[in-house]
């Protein structure tokens, strides 16, 4: 029992033979994840791999179904995340679990507010966690409001929070996915600063690079199990990689060079603003040529969100135009986008793409449900709409018992196959893809880099937005490099490396026009 | 009447196949039942703790109901304005929208086809009937696309504005039956003058007050189904109300589709307030009987179907009559029918809550959400235990 | 003259604003905690009519006060199950619960009085002088304890992070449930409280439908006043003068149509949330559930 720990180092926390099952699916299958004491431990695995189900296990959040827990030496079985704090974890979430209303302060002591059991001693508190913040070399203002602060302060009033509540190891579930390059170094400063004061952190991403440049030993696991554990400093990203997914090369999509024609889908110097009223997109212009998959890359929260919305016909320019086969298109309905030649796969399949609780037939008449030959007269066709269900279901692969299924009962797979059936059936000029496989298992997302091929190589435009940057390198003709609402860096697909979109993206980078295609 | 029947009957196929609905009917009729059964139940217990005997009362309930002619007579007068004041809940539902506001459209259907029926126009039952129906659609439709109107331009919840039309409409009729100087009224018995005869619903069977209006709400129920089911003006009122990302994301504009399905569901309203008027009573009474409150429960027994507020009416229209007797005969108080229609509304939504938690989707057939949202998280499907949260945060409602 | 009449627009004002804080500061609490609350007109019925029932059976108002209070709590119950534990629609519980409210009181009635229209005339709460009884200036004394409530203990920020985001409270060990509970519970009593304001305070016995829509009114001056107790107070005052404006007007006799005036509180409220509720910024997990299981 307590051999292994009085023979190595201490360790902070042992997860052994992890199995969790949910209905229809083996999440984890066995995950071994052994963290010494004082060390910053990466967990790698592809989306999907299980990490996230294996750290819920870990708060306590899932009940494994078999393996043992230890934390601190101490065997555990945490019936809630108060018990996990309790025993001194911390969770740095992807998605913060903060409240933007409330201050610094009051996000980091909610929970375990003081010794007061009535009274709330503000003062005291904003104390406290100002001297912690300066303990440990975190500035953040503990009045201010946080809903006001950038991403990467947000993140530091997380670790703060866990902190506070004397955690002594801190789990950080993909926490650069939001962050600015800057913000990122400035988070491994935080995290070495953390381990040299004894703490120990586990790092949950998918990103080899943020393994090599943070971990000290990296467990890796694939398809629910742990498929090794190595020194870092041992081991190569090639290693890595292979471990990861499991095969000798990464996934390469089979591409024949494209043929790009004429311009069909045009934006011209862009403007609008966010939600919160602030300048999302200034000036941005694109041309996408028939034949080629145009790909656009960057941090997220950089005037994706606007930019699709707006040539969806979802959100109104402020200022400039988009054109479409030499129409002027700006700030029109969805529609007449969709009659005008314009396809779109949505990122939200559960929100935007379907109505999961129609059937499939239903779901194929959104977006066409006015047109023959679906309706006549604003009569639903009822019969052909559902024969025409059948053949794309057969078509696209989509597996469900019948078209009256639900969308609702489909695997998120078929789910999008059934949207890109539905998209491509129009046969547009123009495709806009956003994020076309999150979420998804390797088949599908297969699946769907083919069709996207396949589309180019009929002679249509396809627009790929994506915060994969392998999705990006795997299929895009072309490259742009969206940062702060605008265009910053233009690239031809093979002529371009990681690094250098990488510090595009975070808005840096040399030679303006050196490796910008003709 | 028989041609718009007609119409109807010759539409074409029914699209059962293709609709979830039809998936989901049978269980969503037992669900309904057990609801009812429970309510029933509830209700019996509540009879018994204040001392009188609920098997005697339920008895009598369903002599009053069902016992004869007359009595099956007063089951579909009273379950008229239910069935029609129901379609109009359901297809505010349908759309997302709550509509609590039937009452008042209700009232203000009534009232005006009371006034119509009252100024005696020399008009034949042909032209009269038909004007002062459609008078009264259109009055609560209008009071009820206001509503949906402001819910579309300024977000304001239609709960509250709804209660508060409510209650405007009540302050409106009150004007109206005291202004005898301009309209046809009689303030002493807070009435409108008697309709004429060209103006009323004809009656159907001697020796019950059974009128005509009770084909008016069937004829109604045919036509909201092949809207709702059958044209893309109900294909967008129904994807609205599911999800109404999805609807923006195939161009279909929510403002105008909520503002366009609450006038129909006051219009229906309205509708029902005339008949009560012009086939029952003859006049408009300036009396809350509440019709407009019992249709929402009549709505979601009836699972917004138009075939299920049709059976849903008939229940509903059944414990007022029986209600009535019951008083009589057994001495229980004709208000636990009120109180019935509370217990109603709770066990569904009762049902329709556990059918989330715990025995999955496909059991029991369920009411489309208005906040789909929710709905994503308890969607654990194969993928969704690995899928980042793909919810994405609506504007939780101003009340 | 002026004079005798704006103090008695004044404290007609307060007189008939009281019940509409007492339900507002509930609706608050409970709003503030994640959880809609249209049931606040059931809850104030079903409180008015305890409260009489109860004053008619002990002879004691204050007894009456605490049955009204104590039955409006346990009809919150009812809605806290529904819409915490069940997790079902909030809204659709909350109309149930109006229906119950009125049907409740109104099938009792029947069985206890064996009347319809409302209860025999029962001994009213005592006065504190100006019409006004003891409840008046508790009503405007609860304003700056919900305050202090939300804003200054431990219990305020738990039951605030319940309302803005469920999830993240579970994440640091706030027991969600149980804060909502205690809030829809507190708005439960409270409205009871006003409910009994009206059957035993302002008047001396219970009508049906005596209510006439306060709890909605009340309910519109929370959002009217942003979720937030000093500004809910202002609306409620303002909604309490509309009332009191009509009281006036009979009095003096002015040629306005009765029907108008009576309108006014509810077109005020139409136009209080069309106009308003763009600037509002409700709990941002108002009608969202925890996320346990």
């Amino acid at each position: 029992m307590a051999e292994r720990s009085a023979d190595g180092p201490a360790l902070a926390v042992e997860m052994r033979g992890i199995i969790k099952r949910f209905p229809g699916v083996v999440a984890n299958a066995g995950i071994d994840l052994i963290v010494a004491k004082g060390e910053i431990h990466a967990l790698l695995g592809e989306n999907g791999a299980g990490k996230s189900t294996l750290m819920n296990v870990l708060f306590g959040i899932y009940h494994p179904d078999e393996g043992e827990i230890r934390v601190d030496g101490r065997g555990t079985r945490f019936t809630g995340p108060r018990d996990a704090v309790g025993a001194g974890l911390g969770m740095v979430h992807q998605h913060f679990m903060l409240i933007p209303r409330f201050t610094v302060t009051e996000n980091v002591i909610l929970g375990s507010e003081g010794s007061s059991t009535f009274r709330l001693d503000r003062q005291a508190a904003e104390r406290r966690v100002a001297d912690l913040a300066e303990a440990y070399g975190l500035r953040v203002d503990p009045h201010a409001r946080l809903g006001d602060l950038p991403v990467g302060m947000q993140q530091r009033v997380e670790i703060l929070r866990a902190l506070y509540q004397g955690s002594r190891t801190l789990i950080l579930d993909e926490p650069t996915a939001l962050l600015t390059p800057q913000e990122v170094d400035e988070l491994y400063r935080i995290l070495q600063r953390l381990r040299e004061g004894g703490g120990t952190i586990i790092f949950i991403t998918h990103k080899l690079r943020e393994v090599a440049a943070i971990s000290d030993r990296v467990t890796v696991i694939r398809r629910g199990r742990t498929v090794g554990t190595r020194v870092t400093s041992e081991t190569t990203a090639t290693e890595l990689a292979e471990l990861m997914v499991g095969r000798e090369v990464v996934l390469r999509v089979d591409r024949p060079p494209a043929t790009p024609g004429e311009p069909v889908l045009v934006a011209e110097d862009l403007v609008a603003s966010g939600i919160r009223g602030e300048a999302a997109l200034r000036g941005l212009s694109l041309t996408l040529r028939r034949g080629e998959i145009l790909g656009i890359c960057g941090v997220e929260g950089n005037g994706q969100a606007e930019l699709v919305e707006i040539l969806a016909g979802l959100r109104k320019a402020d200022k400039g135009r988009v054109i479409l086969k030499g129409q002027p298109i700006t700030n029109v309905d969805p529609k007449a986008l969709r009659r005008a030649g314009l396809s779109y796969i949505p990122e939200d399949r559960h929100n935007r793409g379907l109505v999961l609780d129609f059937s499939l037939t239903e779901n194929v008449l959104l977006g066409n449900a006015d047109e023959p030959p679906f309706s006549h007269g604003g009569r639903i066709d009822g019969d052909t709409t559902q024969a025409l269900t059948q053949s794309l279901m057969e078509q696209f692969d989509v597996r469900a018992p019948s078209p009256a299924t639900p969308a609702r009962a489909l695997s998120g797979g078929n789910q999008q196959k059934l949207i890109i059936a539905r998209e491509l059936h129009r046969q547009p000029d123009a495709l806009l893809a956003v994020q076309p496989t999150r979420g998804l298992d390797v088949g599908a997302i297969e699946f769907v880099h083919k069709q996207l091929v396949q589309e180019r190589d009929q002679g249509r435009g396809v627009l790929l937005i994506s915060f994969d940057l392998d999705e990006i390198l795997d299929l895009s003709d072309r490259i742009l490099v969206l940062f702060q609402g605008r265009i910053v860096g233009e690239y031809l697909s093979g002529h371009v490396s990681r690094t250098e979109l990488g510090l595009r993206m975070g808005g840096r980078g040399g030679d303006e026009h050196a490796a910008v295609a003709d | 009447m028989s041609t718009l029947q007609s119409r109807t009957s010759t539409s074409p196929r029914a699209p059962a196949t293709w609709l979830t609905q039809a998936w989901s009917a049978v269980p969503a009729l037992l669900s309904s039942v057990g609801a009812v059964v429970v309510a029933l139940l509830v209700g019996a217990l509540v009879i018994a703790l204040t001392g009188d005997d609920a098997v005697t009362a339920y008895r009598a309930l369903f002599a009053g109901a069902f016992g004869d002619r007359r009595a099956l007579g007063e089951t579909l007068v009273a379950a008229t304005p239910l069935i029609l004041a129901g379609l109009g809940f359901a297809v505010a539902f349908r759309a997302g929208v709550f509509n609590i506001g039937l009452e008042g459209q209700l009232v203000l259907g009534a009232l005006t086809a009371g006034l119509i029926g009252g100024f005696g126009f020399g008009m034949p039952a042909m032209i009269y009937l038909p004007l002062a129906l459609i008078a009264a659609a259109v009055a609560g439709g209008i009071w009820g696309a206001i509503p949906g109107f402001l819910k579309a331009k300024t977000g304001a919840h239609e709960v509250i504005t709804t209660i508060m039309l409510n209650y405007l409409a009540f302050r409106v009729s009150a004007a109206a039956i005291g202004a005898d100087d301009v309209f046809p009224v009689d303030p002493g018995s807070r009435a409108t003058e008697r309709a004429a005869e060209a103006s009323r619903l004809p009656r159907l069977l001697e020796g019950t007050r059974l009128h005509a209006g009770i084909v008016l709400a069937l004829v109604a129920a045919v036509i909201l189904w092949y809207l709702l089911f059958c044209t893309t003006f109900g294909y967008r009122i129904r994807a609205v109300g599911l999800s109404r990302g999805a609807a923006a994301y195939a161009g279909i504009r929510w403002g105008r589709t909520i503002t366009t399905a609450m006038f129909v569901s006051g219009l229906l309203a309205g509708l029902g307030g005339a008949a009560d008027a012009l086939g029952l009573q003859g006049r408009y009474y300036d009396v809350r009987v509440g019709y407009g409150f019992t249709a929402i429960a009549v709505g979601m027994v009836g699972r917004n179907h138009p075939a299920g507020v049709v059976l849903a009416g008939l229940l509903f229209g059944a414990l007022s009559s029986g209600a009535t007797r019951m008083q009589n005969t057994a001495g229980t108080s004709r208000e636990i029918v009120q109180v019935l229609q509370g217990l109603v509304i709770l066990s569904v939504a009762a049902l329709v809550a556990i059918s989330h938690l715990r025995l999955g989707q496909s059991l029991l057939g369920r009411l489309p959400s208005r906040r789909t949202g929710e709905r994503v998280r308890s969607d654990r499907t194969s993928e969704a235990v690995s899928e980042p949260e793909l919810e994405s945060r609506p504007n939780p409602p101003a009340i | 003259m002026s004079d005798f009449f704006t103090i008695a627009l004044l404290t007609a004002t307060l007189r008939l604003s009281a019940p509409l804080v007492f339900a507002a500061m509930g609706g608050l609490l409970s709003e503030r905690s994640g959880v809609m609350n249209i049931a606040l007109e059931g809850f104030m019925l079903v409180g008015a009519f305890s409260a009489a029932a109860g004053t008619y059976y002990t002879g004691r108002p204050f007894l009456g006060l605490l049955i009204g209070t104590g039955a409006a709590m346990l009809a919150s119950v009812i809605h806290a199950f529904w819409s915490i534990t069940l997790r079902g629609d909030q809204i659709v519980a909350g109309t149930a619960l109006n229906l119950l409210g009125a049907g409740i009181p109104a099938f009792l009635l029947q069985r206890l009085f064996e009347t319809a229209g409302g209860t025999p005339a029962v001994a009213r709460l005592p006065t504190i002088g100006g019409g006004l009884n003891v409840l008046v200036p508790v009503a405007f004394l609860l304003v700056p304890l919900v305050h202090y409530l939300l804003f200054h203990t431990r219990a305020g920020l738990r039951i605030q992070a319940a309302g803005e985001h469920p999830h993240a409270a579970e994440s640091v060990g706030v027991d969600v449930a149980r804060y909502r509970y205690a809030c829809v519970l507190a708005s439960g009593a409270l409205a009871g409280v006003g409910g009994a304001y009206l059957s035993i305070g302002d008047l001396s016995q219970f009508t049906v439908g005596m209510t006439a829509g306060r709890g909605f009114i009340a309910l519109a001056a929370v959002i009217f006043g942003n979720w937030n107790p000093v500004a809910t107070l202002g609306a409620t005052l303002l909604f309490g003068a509309a009332q009191a404006a009509r009281v006036q007007a009979q009095a003096l006799n002015l040629p306005i149509s009765q029907d108008l005036l009576i309108a006014l509180p509810y077109l005020l409220t139409l136009i209080a949330i069309t106009g308003l509720v763009r600037h509002a910024t409700p709990p941002a997990g108002l009608g969202r559930h925890a996320a346990t299981e």
